[in-house]
């Protein structure tokens, strides 16, 4: 064993020895080098991502990373993450990268165990943001417990890419007895929502390029399976839980109810947004149910679970502002409607395109 | 929101809803056309039309500057785009509207036009200063409101003394299209569009002010409120609408008094009409030509007149036979009455103009309310 570490150490200096500058995290930059696979990409793996997520899979330091898998089923998610831009108020593309599929993997109800990362870098790039970035997706993974154990590294041409774009693949493990799925929804189920919505998009956007206004609010962008873990200890009956990024909580649960092939019926009033998010949404001209979010989860449970399941959420620091937002209902056109604040009721459609802002 | 909520009180709504049904007379219909997809779009998102009793009857106008929009306009856009190598700034809902062999800004921007969604005409103008090397054109929509920002920049460009920039006018005005619908045979010879008043504009009123619409009253025997966009607005302004029908009166009357004023915005209405002048015609998507009904830049201001710069000829496009948004616009039918409502046309590819932007009557029966029209669970 003792071996072992000396040899290890041994090859580590050599590896090093082999460069004559480290790499300048302060004015440097990527270069195509950087991805060719030779001696810049070597250090570049060295000294920023093995650095960085330093766990025992990456420092074996092969091109693939092999674990022991646990019994029961596992669970396999992949998300690409290309966010602009690629720092926001309450986080970055490292982090969101790294949320994002635990989230994925989480929402089956499964413990994430393990990460893959893939980066695909625009020549140019500086390297201290892109130490920022990883360094922002190593604490993530930590504070989630998940490692990154293994990863690959392209560099495209100058104009080729949008900075960085980063995909990742989660892998985690289903503990036994738990059946959530999308097409799980029955009529006479509750709708629960774990917080504010469109806080995600709303950061975002405050901080486009042609817009640039001020505002509080910071994006939610939070890894989601210890929330679920509470949530399916309390009632393990849940019947879907998703996270409604991309489309936002409108798109999400039209997704359900064409899943399910059911109806939903929302009511406006319970529906939590926070006051600085409608405002931006009002003069924006945008909705804020079709507004993504990285940090909440739609949860549908027996209307007999529904307390429970609440109390649960509201009892973790992700689900402080969980709320029971309508019900599901038969509906063979499987249309989400919703009882408007005003008194009204409404379609809550598909997102059609994109969101795209109303001149009047 | 303060200022915003109150006028979605759920509470007043069932107030004001009461008193609807009190003051309606049993025996007759009443029919409304709210002119501004402003207001189309409030009744639809916050389904005002469960708050009215059946024979109170919203019929949804053409004031949708995006849906209005004729084809071949657009064409000239993405030819700018495509073949002349110009960056055209555009409001985000102009992006999807649909152009002639199946082509859109959002489609046009896919195969390599620089097309850039601004959220003001001043972007517009900052962009072509931060791209001294390339052209500018701000492909500038919308009725009154959007008007006195887009002459702004033209003035402002002036000053600056700007060579790459230009405004591509499409700007268009609302009283000439409400005389339109008035003058159409169906509402003014056979009476089968029984059109008993105008929910007035909103924002464009804030500019133009309350008097253009004295005419319409008088001439027209039709009266009209102008209302606010928000909901408690709309519910407001039907109930004085159907007072003013069960009392014979014919008037202009203002729900809207927090921003709208009888003379309107003076230093605005100065300012377009020095930057721009009356076309003699303007072709409207669904409604044809259109005398008098549109803008374009004065002869002082050439040079940042797209149309002139760029040699642009405009040429008409027929939209789809099939299509019934000519009919529907001016209240004669309603969505459903259309064969490919729904079907071949829908949001995500919309063969008309009433089904491009949610301000559209079909677009917002469609995403709003189209399970009205069939019989679903009770919410």
């Amino acid at each position: 064993m003792n071996e072992d570490k000396d040899v290890e150490k041994d090859v580590k200096k050599g590896i090093k020895k082999g460069y004559a500058r480290a790499l300048d995290f302060k004015h440097g930059v990527i270069d195509m080098g950087h991805g060719a696979g030779g001696r810049a990409s070597a250090q570049l793996i060295e000294e920023l991502f093995i650095t960085a997520f330093d766990n025992e899979w990456l420092n074996q330091r092969n091109d693939q990373a092999s674990f022991v898998a646990l019994p029961g089923r596992m669970v396999m998610a992949t998300d690409g993450h290309v966010v602009s831009p690629l720092f926001f108020p309450g986080g970055d593309i490292g982090c969101l990268s790294v949320h994002g599929t635990i989230n994925d993997v989480a929402m089956s109800g499964a413990r994430p165990l393990y990460l893959a990362a893939s980066f695909i870098i625009e020549e140019g790039f500086p390297l201290f943001d892109l130490k920022r970035i990883v360094e922002s997706m190593a604490h993530a993974a930590r504070g989630a417990g998940v490692a990154i154990i293994t990863g690959d590294t392209k560099v495209v041409e100058r104009g080729k890419g949008d900075g960085v774009f980063i995909t990742t693949t989660g892998i985690g493990v289903l503990p036994p007895g738990i059946h959530i799925d999308g097409a799980g929804a029955r009529p006479g189920d509750v709708i629960l929502v774990s917080g504010t919505i469109g806080d995600h998009g709303v950061a975002i956007m405050s901080k486009r390029e042609a817009l640039d206004f001020e505002t509080e609010i910071l994006s939610d962008t939070a890894a989601l399976h210890t929330l679920v873990a509470q949530m399916l200890a309390a009632v393990s009956g849940v019947h879907v839980l998703r996270d409604p990024t991309r489309g936002g909580l409108a798109t999400a649960l039209n997704e359900i109810a064409q899943q399910s092939s059911v109806g939903m019926v929302l009511d406006e009033a319970s529906i939590p947004v926070a006051p600085q998010v409608d405002a931006a949404c009002e003069f924006l001209g945008l909705d804020p149910l079709y507004v993504a979010n990285e940090g909440k989860l739609i949860a549908i449970c027996a209307l007999e679970d529904a307390e429970l399941l609440l109390g649960a959420m509201r009892s973790h620091p992700l689900g402080r502002r969980a709320a029971r937002i309508g019900a599901v209902a038969e509906d063979p056109h499987h249309f989400v409607q919703m009882r408007t604040r005003f008194g009204g009721r409404r379609i809550v459609d598909w997102l059609s395109g994109e969101q795209l802002p109303r001149i009047c | 929101m303060k200022y915003i909520d109150e006028f979605r009180d759920g509470d007043l709504a069932q107030k004001i809803a009461a008193r609807i049904i009190r003051e309606v007379r049993p025996e007759r219909h009443y029919s409304f056309m709210e002119f501004c997809g402003g207001h189309t779009h409030a009744i639809a998102r916050y389904g005002i039309s469960d708050l009215l009793p059946d024979n109170v009857r919203m019929i949804h106008g053409p004031g949708c500057p995006v849906c209005v929009l004729p084809i071949g306009r657009i064409d000239h856009a993405l030819t700018l785009a495509l073949e002349r190598n110009v960056i055209v700034c555009t409001y985000g809902d102009t992006m999807r509207v649909p152009a002639s062999s199946g082509m859109s800004l959002t489609k046009a921007k896919a195969r390599g036009g620089d097309i850039r969604m601004v959220y003001s005409a001043l972007d517009a103008l900052r962009i072509a200063q931060q791209n001294m090397e390339r052209e500018v054109v701000f492909f500038a929509i919308g009725f009154e409101t959007t008007t006195p920002p887009t002459a702004l920049v033209i003035r402002q460009a002036r000053q600056l003394e700007l060579s790459n920039f230009s405004v591509l006018c499409c700007h268009v005005l609302t009283p000439s299209a409400i005389t339109h619908i008035l003058e159409s045979p169906e509402v003014r010879d056979y009476g089968s569009v029984p059109i008993d008043g105008f929910i007035g504009p909103a924002h464009v009123s804030i500019v133009i002010g309350s008097g253009p619409y004295v005419h319409f009253a008088e001439e027209y025997r039709k009266p009209v409120v102008i209302a606010g966009f928000e909901p408690l607005d709309v519910m407001q302004s039907i109930w004085m609408l159907i007072r003013q029908v069960n009392q014979g009166r014919c008037e202009v009357e203002n729900e809207f008094v927090r921003a709208v004023s009888f003379d309107g915005n003076l230093t605005a209405q100065a300012l377009v009409s020095e930057v721009f002048e009356l076309r003699p015609t303007f072709e409207w998507r669904g409604l044809g030509e259109v005398p008098y009904s549109a803008l374009r830049i004065r002869p002082a201001f050439a040079r940042f007149d797209a149309e002139r710069r760029y040699d642009l000829a405009y040429r008409p496009v027929p939209d789809n036979k099939a299509c019934e948004c000519g009919a529907i616009l001016r209240g004669v039918k309603k969505p459903l009455d259309c064969k490919i409502f729904g079907t071949v046309c829908t949001p995500e590819n919309p063969m008309g103009s009433c089904m491009v932007s949610s301000e559209g009557a079909c677009a917002a029966h469609y995403s709003y309310g189209r399970f009205k029209d069939i019989a679903v669970v009770a919410a």
